[in-house]
C-alpha cells in the first residue's frame, strides 16, 4: 500500500541507510522514524519555522521537504547541536538571556540562529531580524533571541 | 524582606537545558503505546439542524476502528454554564463544529474517512453580532439556556440569546453626570483575535480494563479536566488520571477542558490503545477558544479639573456559540470596569451574547484588552475636551492606596503613579517631537490593570518531599507554558526551606501524583502556589527543627538549619544532617523518632467575596496588579505605516522573584499586545472564520519587535509570597490603547478600534482631509 525508498544520508555526524515512505514529509521522517522529536510541528505548511532544520547546513522547514530528499544529504537537528554534552554557545546565550519561554519554537529558533551565525559570524540586528523572521514565537521572546544571537556572536 | 537569598535572583530557568536541547517533552514527543489517531468532521453550516448523519461508508474504509456521533455520546461539559456538548447532537452553533470523530490505525486513514462521512444540514438563521443577538425577534441559539447547569454567580435570561447579563451599580450615577462639566460619550469595537501557540491543542486518552482512565494533554489544568471530566463521565475522581507535559504556549486557549473528553468512548472500546487526536493549525484557529469581540458604549462624566465623576459603560460580548467559560470574561470585565481608576460612580452592563461565530473564550488579560481599550481611549479624549495633559488626568484619577474598584473593592497594595511616570520618562512625556521627512511623530500612554478572574474558592496546594541528603522534590498541580513557573516556585521554595535551588527537584503535574491546583490561569500561580509552597516548605522546616531538638536534646529556638544541616546557634557541637533528621533515633536506647520530613501547604483565597446581584458590589480580586505601556510613533501618511519608535512597558511585580523571567513576561506580553494592535484580527463571514493559517492571520515577528525598555515597580503584595503578585497577563492590556493613543497625537484622528492596519490608518487620514 504504502511504497516505500532506500535512502542513505548523515543525521547528526551519523551514516544512515533507511526506508522512507513515498510522499512522507521530511518533518514526519525525521519525528517518527528516526525519533528525533526536538524537531516541531506547528504549521505543516511553512508558515511557522517550529520544523526547522539544518539541510546540508542550511535552515529549510522540513515540512516542506520530503523526506526522499534527504537521499545523499547531511541533516543537522537540534539533538545534534550540542557535542558531548556540550551545548552550542547559541544554546549558552539562549539560556543566559532567557530567549525562550514555552520552548516549542526554540529548537527551530536556534538552529536558524545558527545557520546564520555560520554563515555571519557577526551579525546585525538587521541581519537577525532577517534570518529569524519565518520563526514565529508566540511567547514574544523576540527581544531575548535578538539578544542572544547577538551574545554568541560575540563569544569567538 | 532584606535578606532574602534565592527570591530576587534571576538562577537559570529549570527547563533551560530541556528546551534548548529539544529534550524537553511534549505532548507528541512521548511515545505511549499502541496508537489509534482521532480525526473530526465538521460542520459545513454555522446554524443548523442535523437531518441526518450517514457514517456507512467511512466505517468500510481500511483502516478504521470506529466512528462516533453526538446522538450516541450526547455527554455535556462545562466550566461556569454547562452548554457544551463534546460532538454536535441535534443542531450545529457554529461553521466548523464537530459532529463526528473517527478513529482509524493511521491519521491517513482517518481523515480520508472523514471526508466519507455525509451529513445533512437544514439551514437556520444566524446570529453573526451579538447586538443583533440580542434583539427580541433574534433567532435562539440555545434554546435550552434556561435548562443549564450553571454556577450561580452568572445570570442568563430565559429565551434569549444572553447567557450572562452582569451588572454593576456603584454610587449615584445620575449625581455624578449632574456633578460633571463635560460628558464624553463614544462606541469602541475590539474584534476576535485567537492565541495561536505555536504548539496546537493536543489529547489522548487511554482506557484500561480496570476502568481507569488516563488522559494526556496540552490543557492549562489537569486538575480543571480531571474535574470536568469526572463530571461529565459520571466518573470517580481516582479512576481519572491527567497527565501533562510541558505545553507550547497556551495564553488561554488551553484552560477549561476542551477536546479530552471527544476521544472517552471510543478508548473505552478499545482497551489498552492510545486514541490520540492533534489539531492542524487550521482546527486549531477555529476550533478552540477566540477572545470575544467587544461592542461597546462609554460615557464618561468630568470636571473642568479633570476628576471624572461618573462612569456609564455597555458592553456587549460576542460569546460565540457557547459561552461555558466566555460569561465569566464578562463578569470580569463588568467589576473591573474603571480599568485603573478611581470613579465614584458607575453604572455598566456587560452582557454575554450567543452568536454563530467560533467559540468565545478567555485570552491574555481576560476581558481587560478589550474593556479596557474604552477606557484609556477615552481618557485621551476627555484631556483633549479639557485642554489637559493625558498622563495628568490618568494621575488625577488613578487609584492609589485605598481607592475603591468598580465593585467597591478597596486596593491597598499599588504604585499606578510610578508605573505611569517611569513609562512616561522614558519616552521623553511632554517632549513633542517634530515631523520628519513628511512623517507625523506622536507619543502615546496608556495604564492597566488586572486581578484574576477567579471563583472565590479556586485553590491550591503543595508537597515538598526532603531526601536524606537534604535535597527535595517540590509537588505542585501548576503547568508550565513558558511562563517560567518551575523556576518561580523553586526559588520559593528554596527560600523557604533554606535549601538551594539547585538541589529542588520540581516537574509538571499528574493528578494521581500531584496534589490539587485549581488552574494555570489567571496569572495567579506565582501568588497562589507560590503561597502553598512557601507553607509547603515552612511545614517542613518546621518537622526538621522538632525532630532535630528532640534528637539532640536542646530547645527548638536554638536551632538553624543551613540548607545541609541543622545546628544550634549555642552549641556548635550539637548538628544532626538530614539524614539523621529524616531516620532519627534516640542516641541512647535507639528508639525512633521520626521518619522522613513531607511539607505540606495549602491555599484558598480568604479575601474574596461573591458579589451583588444587583450591584456588583464585593470583593471579587485576589490581588490587583497595575502597570503602564508608553510608546513613541511615526506614521508614514503615504502608506499608512506606524513605525514604533519607542515602547516603554512597566509592572507592579510586588517582588519580582526572579527579575529576568519576570521581565521576559512584560516583554512578551507587550508583544503579543503589539502583534494585536496593529495586525491581528480574525475576520468572519457569516460565521466562516475567513484567516485559518499564519499566512492570512499575521503575528508579531522578530522583524517587527522594536527595542523595549521595561521596568518593574516592586509594592509589596501584603499576603503575596515574599510580596509577589502575578504579571502574565498584564503587560499586554496597556499597548493596543497606548499605540492608538499615539498614532492620534501623531494624526489628529481618533480610532475606535484596531488593529491599526495600514489600510486603516491611511483611511483615516484620507477621511480626515
Amino acid at each position: 500500500m504504502t511504497e516505500k525508498l532506500v535512502i542513505n544520508f548523515t543525521v547528526n555526524g551519523e551514516k544512515e541507510e533507511k526506508e522512507v515512505i513515498i510522499g512522507q514529509t521530511l518533518l514526519k521522517f525525521i519525528r517518527d522514524e528516526l525519533h528525533l522529536t526536538g524537531t516541531k510541528e506547528g504549521c505543516e505548511i511553512g508558515e511557522c519555522g517550529a520544523c526547522v532544520v539544518l539541510l546540508d547546513g542550511k535552515p529549510v522547514n522540513s515540512c516542506l521537504i520530503l523526506g526522499v530528499e534527504l537521499d545523499g544529504k547531511d541533516l543537522i537537528t537540534i539533538e545534534g547541536l550540542s557535542k558531548n554534552g556540550e551545548l552550542d554557545r547559541v544554546q549558552k546565550a539562549f539560556i543566559d538571556h532567557a530567549a525562550f519561554q514555552c520552548g516549542y519554537c526554540t529548537p527551530g529558533m536556534i538552529l536558524a540562529a545558527r545557520a546564520l551565525l555560520d554563515r555571519k559570524p557577526n551579525p546585525t540586528d538587521e541581519d537577525i531580524n532577517e534570518a529569524l523572521s519565518g520563526n514565529l514565537c508566540r511567547c514574544g521572546a523576540y527581544q531575548e533571541i535578538r539578544e542572544a544571537v547577538k551574545a554568541s556572536a560575540e563569544k569567538k | 524582606m532584606a535578606d532574602l537569598k534565592t527570591v530576587g535572583t534571576s538562577v537559570p530557568r529549570k527547563d533551560a537545558i530541556e528546551k534548548v536541547t529539544g529534550s524537553a517533552e511534549f505532548i507528541e514527543d512521548r511515545y505511549m503505546g499502541p496508537m489509534l489517531y482521532a480525526k473530526m468532521k465538521k460542520s459545513t453550516v454555522a446554524h443548523g439542524k442535523i437531518k441526518n448523519i450517514d457514517t456507512t461508508r467511512a466505517l468500510k474504509h481500511p483502516g478504521v476502528k470506529a466512528v462516533l456521533t453526538g446522538k450516541e455520546y450526547p455527554n455535556r461539559i462545562g466550566l461556569y454554564l454547562i452548554d457544551r456538548t463534546f460532538l454536535a447532537v441535534d443542531k450545529v452553533r457554529f461553521w466548523g463544529e464537530p459532529v463526528a470523530v473517527v478513529a482509524a490505525v493511521t491519521e491517513k486513514a482517518a481523515a480520508e474517512a472523514v471526508d466519507l462521512i455525509e451529513v445533512e444540514y437544514e439551514e437556520l438563521p444566524g446570529v453573526f453580532d451579538p447586538r443583533e443577538g440580542m434583539k427580541p425577534d433574534a433567532p435562539i441559539i440555545h434554546e435550552d439556556l434556561a435548562n443549564y447547569e450553571i454556577v450561580p454567580i452568572f445570570y442568563p435570561e430565559k429565551g434569549t440569546n444572553i447567557a450572562n447579563h452582569f451588572k454593576v451599580r456603584k454610587g449615584d450615577i445620575d449625581k455624578g453626570f449632574a456633578e460633571a462639566d463635560k460628558i464624553i460619550e463614544r462606541d469602541y469595537y475590539v474584534p476576535q483575535m485567537q492565541h495561536v501557540p505555536i504548539e496546537t491543542h493536543k489529547a489522548a486518552v487511554q482506557w484500561s480494563l480496570d476502568g481507569k482512565l488516563t488522559v494526556w494533554s496540552t490543557a492549562q489544568s489537569p486538575n480543571v479536566v480531571r474535574q470536568l471530566l469526572a463530571k461529565s463521565l459520571d466518573m470517580p475522581m481516582h479512576k481519572i488520571r491527567v497527565i501533562s507535559s510541558y505545553i507550547g504556549g497556551g495564553f488561554g486557549c488551553k484552560a477549561g477542558a476542551s477536546i479530552e473528553g471527544l476521544l472517552v468512548p471510543i478508548a473505552q472500546k478499545f482497551p489498552g490503545h492510545i486514541v490520540r487526536i492533534v489539531f492542524n493549525r487550521e482546527e486549531d484557529m477555529q476550533g478552540t477558544f477566540t477572545r470575544q469581540a467587544l461592542y461597546s458604549k462609554l460615557k464618561t462624566g468630568v470636571k473642568k479639573d479633570g476628576r471624572i465623576t461618573a462612569l456609564q459603560y455597555e458592553m456587549v460580548w460576542d460569546g460565540g456559540a457557547y459561552t461555558e467559560y466566555g460569561v465569566n470574561i464578562v463578569r470580569a470585565a463588568g467589576y473591573s470596569s474603571t480599568g485603573a481608576y478611581d470613579i465614584p460612580n458607575v453604572k455598566t452592563d456587560s452582557y454575554c451574547v450567543y452568536t454563530n461565530n467560533s467559540i468565545g473564550g478567555p485570552v491574555r488579560g481576560f476581558g481587560m484588552c478589550e474593556m479596557q481599550w474604552g477606557i484609556e481611549r477615552q481618557l485621551e479624549e476627555i484631556a483633549r475636551e479639557l485642554g489637559m495633559d493625558p498622563l495628568e488626568v490618568r494621575l488625577i484619577n488613578g487609584m492609589k492606596k485605598g481607592s475603591t474598584t468598580a465593585s467597591g473593592q478597596v486596593i491597598h497594595d499599588l504604585d499606578y503613579d510610578k508605573c505611569l511616570k517611569v513609562v512616561a520618562d522614558k519616552i521623553g512625556w511632554g517632549k513633542k517631537e517634530e515631523s520628519r521627512d513628511g512623517k507625523y511623530r506622536g507619543k502615546g500612554i496608556a495604564g492597566l490593570v488586572k486581578c484574576p478572574a477567579q471563583p472565590s474558592n479556586a485553590a491550591s496546594s503543595a508537597m515538598i518531599r526532603i531526601n536524606e541528603d537534604g535535597t527535595a522534590h517540590v509537588m505542585i498541580g501548576a503547568t508550565e507554558m513558558g511562563q517560567g513557573m518551575l523556576t518561580a516556585i523553586s526559588q520559593i521554595a528554596s527560600e523557604a526551606l533554606h535549601i538551594p535551588v539547585d538541589k529542588i527537584d520540581i516537574k509538571v503535574p499528574d493528578t494521581d501524583f500531584t496534589p490539587y491546583e485549581w488552574q494555570s490561569v489567571g496569572s495567579r500561580i506565582t501568588y497562589t502556589c507560590g503561597t502553598s509552597v512557601k507553607r509547603a516548605a515552612e511545614d517542613a522546616l518546621g518537622q526538621i527543627y522538632r525532630v532535630a531538638a528532640d534528637l539532640l536534646e536542646t530547645p527548638q529556638e536554638d536551632l538553624s538549619f543551613d540548607g545541609k544541616k541543622v545546628f544550634s546557634a549555642k552549641n556548635p557541637d550539637l548538628t544532626a544532617t538530614i539524614r539523621e533528621v529524616a531516620d532519627s533515633c534516640k542516641k541512647c536506647t535507639g528508639e525512633g523518632i521520626a521518619g522522613p520530613i513531607i511539607g505540606r501547604g495549602s491555599f484558598v483565597p480568604t479575601n474574596m467575596t461573591n458579589l451583588d446581584p444587583e450591584t456588583g458590589q464585593g470583593n471579587p480580586g485576589l490581588f490587583y496588579c497595575f502597570g503602564a505601556t508608553g510608546v513613541e510613533v511615526e506614521v508614514d501618511p503615504e502608506t499608512g505605516v506606524v513605525k514604533i519608535l519607542q515602547l516603554a512597558c512597566s509592572i507592579d511585580a510586588g517582588k519580582a522573584v526572579n527579575p529576568q523571567l519576570c521581565t521576559a513576561q512584560l516583554h512578551g506580553g507587550t508583544i503579543m499586545g503589539l502583534s494585536t494592535a496593529l495586525y491581528e484580527e480574525v475576520r468572519f463571514d457569516k460565521g466562516i472564520m475567513l484567516n485559518r493559517n499564519f499566512t492570512d492571520y499575521k503575528i508579531a515577528t522578530i522583524d517587527n519587535t522594536p527595542h523595549m525598555d521595561s521596568f518593574i515597580v516592586e509594592t509589596p503584595e501584603t499576603n503575596g509570597p515574599y510580596g509577589a503578585r502575578g504579571i502574565g497577563e498584564q503587560p499586554m492590556i496597556g499597548v493596543a490603547p497606548a499605540i492608538a493613543n499615539a498614532v492620534s497625537d501623531a494624526l489628529g484622528v481618533d480610532f475606535n478600534t484596531f488593529p491599526l492596519t495600514p489600510e486603516r490608518v491611511w483611511q483615516a487620514i484620507k477621511n480626515k482631509k
